[in-house]
């Protein structure tokens, strides 16, 4: 397969500050070079998509981001300020927030006490006014219902939303998602994708999320991070992206077409 | 099922129900079997030396000072510290841990904290349980089985333990405790060291658990004993 070069250094989006900027990210583990040299921008106020195909790393750069995984090399900064600086991730812990894939949900405490949790560690609201925002939230997530189920009795979907609200409650300027719709059937990937958007204009916060369901990405991100072999080989507009011609691209983002017509052939 | 929610009462309550209630039974049937065998070897071999009215002394010293803090630990390590390795560690595959820290939560303190000063109270007075019911089987044993004096017994007991010999099994019940807790987080805590986060380092972590906490317990023993003697 032809490669193309990986994409220059970040420029800055449409001349914004960015929100966050990512720069020349290296991570190892052991012999596998996973992240190297990754860089991108994410403006304020949009969905930041980061594309790519499964196991090229899009999950440990969310994770070395956030500061789960600590990068070999590379910086990361959060209006301008470095976060990967011992005693500095605070600053981007307090204002974002994130949705992991299989959800990590607390699943000795109740959906109404995971909310609670979370504003607990985060605010100083008194108690009752954080029971009261996690029931108005978990209202407006259709989940009220559910408020003193634990996580095991809710169904997949529902577990979902609960993970979104939990990372919602807080009133987070930035949230990563990540694979918010891995493993999900294409009616509830419709949905969660819905969801992000609805919630992301409704809140106003930064998403970043990532993903590799191309098709839905296209449509609803306001910025596309294409990410191949540890390298961004794009970051740009969603119509800057379908308007690529080089094979490897076409072959990751016309997959579909591709598989029909190998199997007409 | 005790379920542990959010709050630090709740964690404490289920602490306690983990380390406190559901170790009773475990101890209380070891306590009781010690305290049989003891008083059965007791009395066989103090009768060769004409000694058998020491079978209260045997017994009460033994379990006070050695048995009664080793074995409650282990015990303790093999139903409380399992659950708590196995626990921690799958909260750990399931990234709640990591959404704990990304929340700004200390997790060692919201997951362990409570656990561990649980274990500061409630592992010292399974000890004593373990001592009252093992001398009890001892008395069981010895005396209505193999018909030696119980009033001889009870005033041995009586005679033989001192406030140096209480003082001794409670603080080995304390250090003990601390220590199986301790490293039965630490191992589920970490068990994403072990292996790839899964089933596979989950039971590593808890056999680790256990393994290491009872050789811990034994090689404190021997040094706390060293110390105090």
């Amino acid at each position: 397969m032809t490669q193309a070069a990986p994409a220059p250094p970040p420029a800055s989006c449409e001349n914004e500050p960015a929100l966050l900027r990512v720069d020349a990210l290296h991570k190892r583990f052991g012999e596998n070079h996973v992240l190297r040299g990754v860089s991108f921008d994410v403006p304020s106020g949009g969905i930041v998509s980061i594309l790519g195909r499964s196991g090229t790393g899009k999950s440990v750069l969310l994770r070395c981001v956030v500061g789960l995984h600590q990068p070999d090399a590379g910086s990361v900064s959060f209006r301008g300020h470095d976060v990967l600086a011992t005693g500095r991730r605070a600053a981007l812990r307090q204002a974002s927030s994130y949705v992991f894939q299989h959800n990590a949900l607390f699943d000795s405490a109740t959906t109404l006490e995971n909310l609670v949790l979370a504003l607990r560690a985060r605010g100083s609201l008194p108690h009752a006014l954080q029971v009261e925002k996690a029931r108005e939230l978990l209202r407006h997530m259709e989940l009220e219902d559910a408020a003193h189920r634990y996580p095991a009795q809710l169904s997949g979907g529902m577990q979902k939303r609960l993970a979104v609200a939990r990372a919602l409650v807080t009133d987070p300027e930035l949230v990563f998602f990540d694979e918010p719709t891995a493993g999900l059937d294409p009616v509830r990937r419709n949905s969660v994708f819905e969801m992000i958007v609805r919630l992301q204009r409704a809140r106003g916060f930064t998403a970043v999320v990532v993903t590799h369901d191309v098709a839905e990405a296209l449509l609803v991100s306001s910025h596309i991070v294409w990410i191949d072999q540890g390298h961004v080989h794009f970051s740009g507009t969603p119509s800057q992206f379908e308007a690529r011609t080089e094979p490897h691209f076409r072959l990751f983002r016309d997959s579909l077409d591709a598989l029909r017509q190998s199997l007409l052939n | 099922m005790v379920r542990s929610g959010g709050g630090l009462r709740a964690r404490l309550v289920r602490a306690i129900y983990e380390i406190g209630v559901r170790c009773l039974p475990v101890i209380s049937v070891v306590a009781v079997f010690a305290g049989l065998v003891l008083g059965l070897q007791g009395h066989y071999v103090l009768s060769r030396f004409g000694a058998s009215g020491m079978l209260g002394t045997l017994v009460s010293l033994s379990l006070c000072r050695e048995l009664a803090p080793v074995l409650a630990a282990i015990m303790v390590a093999g139903q409380a510290g399992t659950a708590l390795s196995a626990e921690l560690g799958i909260q750990r595959s399931s990234e709640q841990i990591d959404a704990l820290e990304l929340m700004g939560i200390s997790a060692e303190g919201f997951l362990v904290g409570p656990r561990l000063l649980v274990a500061c109270f409630a592992v010292p007075v399974l000890t004593a349980l373990f001592v009252l019911v093992g001398i009890s089987g001892g008395w069981l044993s010895g005396c209505v089985l193999l018909h030696q004096d119980g009033h001889g017994y009870w005033a041995a007991v009586h005679d033989a333990i001192h406030g140096s010999d209480v003082r001794e099994c409670l603080l080995k019940a304390l250090a003990f405790g601390l220590a199986t807790v301790s490293l039965c987080a630490y191992q589920g805590f970490h068990s994403h060291h072990l292996g790839e986060p899964g089933a596979r380092s989950v039971s590593a972590a808890t056999v680790r658990g256990v393994v290491f906490s009872s050789m811990l317990v034994l090689a404190a023993d021997y040094l706390i004993t060293a110390l105090l003697v």
